[in-house]
């Protein structure tokens, strides 16, 4: 049996936080509402060039070669927060992605609605939210997911054993040397503690050659043509079943520019690999096709991030640590409120994207440009969250004034 | 006289004592041409001459805190320029010139006029580098200055040691008259939409809140001040610490915050100016003054206008006038968070402190100083016109 790549893409927009004051605690509760067109935290403007220099012409791509491939399928993980915002600011893009679904040949990915680190502090919590996504899922597209993965593939051991419970069939996760040590992502494996849940493990170089690499003049392989990642794709031994191409869908357009050639590389790959009688899998189909080979025990959090491939990025600082403390003890009090509006803004501010534009990891050797933030500095996107936390918490005691 | 800055456009306390000091020296009847580096408009400085320097506006960081020291140097050269010319035809009978900034100026004035100098010490090189000898060539401009100056007027008795001791000036020649505060600038309206419906809605559950304000820089202690922060929330769970002002350890002190575990009780408000400085004053139940080392201190004294409680290190020179608040070392972070904690239970000692730094302020006034300053004009000036 041939080789058959499971190709899957992250689509994602969070709600960013404008630039809101001390002074408008207890009076303006519109922290994700910056209407300044020349704010890098207008989430419509941000939306807007993002769906212009990716989402539209990728979806376009990606239904041509549907069209003309039986043999192309792929895997899409998307976002509530994204569907929201496409929901609200343009909706002939969700019908877009409406119609790629519609072909049966794009698998829909479960996660957490609010692309939140939830498993981390609350269970009950990231429960809600992953079936908030999956309602999402079922209202827009009609089908439901049946493979989770976590927010930034944040995986362990626990989110096996969760996944196993709730009934999923497998899960995405990285591919990491340390934790496969020897052993290949190219195969499907289990995890220990739970019977029959599969994993599909990123094959982090080939993947990260075209999302982080591919316009890199720095790197020795620039240019990367289809030849030579063709005979790359190539090199894997035919009797490895799966190479898991993982990354995020706005590598398409946003993070490598379309003048780098990324549409074109995608498409001639695409088709080179069919011409050469290879296959595209969904996930379902690429887990019901492999029996587990082996178990990979990952007690510690790995990630798809950064060369330390854990939460750093995300909980490396006390800023962020402190920030999502205050927000997650917060959810009892803001739960009892039974406030959708309030409850709704809690949630966006748990978007994971709030704490990365606090990592100061980057910053401090003044390379601001390796991580992307709409903010001037981490300190600033630290400032901008706590006040906006400070807003829930005012909300919150406002609502019990009002009960008692 | 001869400055850097006057409100609004003014990065601290220098700016809104020069403009006090003229203002109650011209209600005595003084007349005043009163030289600013920068055509950045005034308000209401009607009383007085007001001659800019250049046509350009200054932005932030240009003013008396702010810039470095390269680009503060053509300024300077500007501003000796333009007084070279001034007092071609316009002689003036005494030359006041305020801080470093303008004593090379105030020199030339001098030399070209004979008329008397008098440098007035709002801060020194050593309290701007935190006790070390700072710049070498302000240190220079500045030990000059005062060599050259008829009369040296030190806002603090502090200072004045501090001019002696490391200046090596005689004593007798350096009078120290305080700083003050015109209560009516820094009175709040009431009636007003309160800008801070965060702070007081914790109050209105019980929260105390703390404030200081300045330069976030090193010379204002607010690392020290952060840390007895920490301490005092451990023993009481109400309190909320506001920090107000900018500056280059902004970052630093939010990291910090956090760091300590107390940055949900931590609100930085960036610079302040109008109706929210104002109101800043009304909302705080407790003022301090965590400076490592400060001159005079005039926030304090406006915080005393308003009724509150007040902590001050020993090193802040604005403690030789108010002498009814909490005082400490700034280094001393237990003493503080001492303070605090009792502050926050006690009602009493609240409402005691808060009346007793009241009183104190009602003991001096700008008309005083301005007195004190004329006397001293005429004694230079006796003889020179004979």
């Amino acid at each position: 049996m041939n080789t058959s790549i499971v190709l899957y893409l992250h689509v994602h927009q969070p709600a960013r936080i404008r630039q809101y004051s001390l002074f408008e605690i207890g009076t303006q509760h519109n922290y994700f509402d910056d209407t300044d067109p020349n704010h890098e935290t207008n989430n419509q403007a941000v939306f807007q060039k993002v769906a212009e220099k990716s989402y539209r012409p990728m979806n376009r791509l990606l239904q041509e070669l549907l069209d003309t491939h039986p043999e192309f399928k792929l895997n899409l993980s998307i976002t509530g927060t994204f569907l929201e915002q496409c929901e609200m600011w343009d909706t002939e893009l969700l019908q877009s992605f409406q119609r790629l679904v519609a072909t049966g040949r794009v698998e829909i990915i479960a996660e957490t609605y609010h692309h939140s680190l939830a498993f981390f502090y609350s269970r009950f919590e990231f429960e809600k939210q992953v079936l908030m996504h999956r309602e999402k899922v079922q209202q827009l597209f009609g089908v439901t997911p049946r493979v989770f993965r976590n927010t930034e593939l944040a995986y362990n051991n626990e989110v096996a054993e969760w996944a196993e419970s709730a009934g999923y069939l497998g899960v995405l996760a990285e591919g990491w040397d340390k934790v496969l040590g020897w052993r290949s992502p190219n195969y499907v494996y289990g995890a220990p503690g739970t019977q029959n849940l599969k994993l599909l493990l990123k094959n982090y170089r080939l993947s990260d050659d075209i999302a982080f690499r591919f316009s890199d003049r720095e790197w020795k392989e620039y240019p990367l043509d289809t030849n030579k990642y063709m005979s790359w794709l190539g090199a894997v031994p035919d009797d490895q079943p799966l190479i898991n191409l993982f990354m995020d869908y706005e590598t398409f357009g946003e993070h490598q520019w379309a003048d780098s050639g990324i549409f074109d590389f995608f498409k001639e790959v695409t088709k080179s690999w069919i011409n050469s009688d290879h296959g595209f899998l969904t996930a379902t189909e690429a887990l019901a096709a492999n029996e587990i080979t082996d178990r990979v025990d990952m007690h510690d959090t790995v990630t798809w991030a950064d060369t330390e491939r854990d939460l750093s990025a995300w909980l490396g600082n006390h800023m962020q640590t402190e920030a999502l403390r205050y927000l997650y003890d917060l959810e009892d009090s803001v739960l009892r409120t039974g406030d959708l509006g309030l409850i709704a803004d809690w949630r966006k501010l748990q978007t994971s994207d709030h704490v990365y534009y606090m990592c100061t990891k980057w910053f401090r050797d003044g390379d601001v440009h390796a991580y992307f933030s709409p903010y001037e500095s981490p300190y600033d996107a630290f400032l901008y969250f706590m006040n906006a936390l400070r807003d829930i918490r005012w909300r919150i005691s406002e609502y019990h004034r009002g009960v008692l | 006289m001869l400055g850097w800055e006057l409100p609004p456009h003014n990065s601290g306390g220098l700016g809104v004592a020069c403009y006090q000091l003229a203002r109650a020296l011209a209600e005595q009847g003084a007349q005043i041409d009163f030289v600013l580096p920068f055509a950045t408009p005034v308000d209401g400085g009607d009383f007085m001459t007001i001659h800019h320097v250049t046509s350009r506006r200054a932005h932030p960081g240009a003013l008396a805190y702010g810039d470095d020291f390269d680009s503060i140097r053509p300024v300077q050269n500007s501003y000796k320029q333009f007084i070279t010319e001034h007092v071609a035809t316009n002689k003036p009978q005494v030359i006041h010139a305020h801080d470093w900034l303008t004593y090379e100026a105030g020199i030339h004035a001098k030399e070209l006029t004979g008329a008397p100098l008098v440098a007035h010490v709002h801060a020194t090189e050593f309290d701007r580098a935190g006790g070390e000898r700072g710049n070498p060539i302000i240190h220079d401009i500045e030990l000059h200055g005062l060599m050259m100056a008829d009369r040296i007027i030190a806002v603090s008795h502090a200072t004045k040691r501090l001019i002696v001791e490391r200046y090596h000036i005689p004593a007798s020649k350096i009078e120290v008259i305080h700083n003050s505060v015109d209560a009516e600038s820094v009175s709040y309206d009431s009636s007003q939409q309160t800008m801070y419906t965060y702070v007081r809605s914790l109050q209105s559950e019980g929260y105390l809140a703390v404030m200081t304000i300045g330069r976030l820089t090193l010379q204002k202690g607010l690392t020290y001040f952060l840390h007895a922060c920490a301490k005092a929330a451990q023993h009481s769970d109400h309190m909320v610490f506001i920090i107000a002002g900018d500056g280059e350890q902004r970052n630093e002190l939010l990291q910090l915050s956090a760091d300590l575990g107390i940055a949900d009780k931590v609100l930085f408000t960036g610079f302040v100016r109008g109706a929210a400085w104002r109101e800043l004053y009304d909302v705080a139940d407790v003022f301090v003054m965590s400076s490592v080392s400060e001159p005079f201190g005039l926030t304090a004294l406006e915080a005393a206008v308003h009724d509150t409680a007040i902590a001050l290190t020993r090193q802040s020179g604005v403690g030789e006038v108010l002498t009814n608040v909490m005082k400490y070392d700034y280094w001393d972070i237990d003493r503080l968070a001492d303070q605090l904690v009792n502050i926050a239970s006690s009602t009493a000692l609240r409402h005691e402190l808060a009346i007793g730094a009241r009183r104190n302020f009602a003991s001096i006034s700008w008309r005083t100083a301005a007195d004190k300053l004329l006397s001293h004009y005429k004694t230079l000036t006796a003889g020179v016109n004979a």
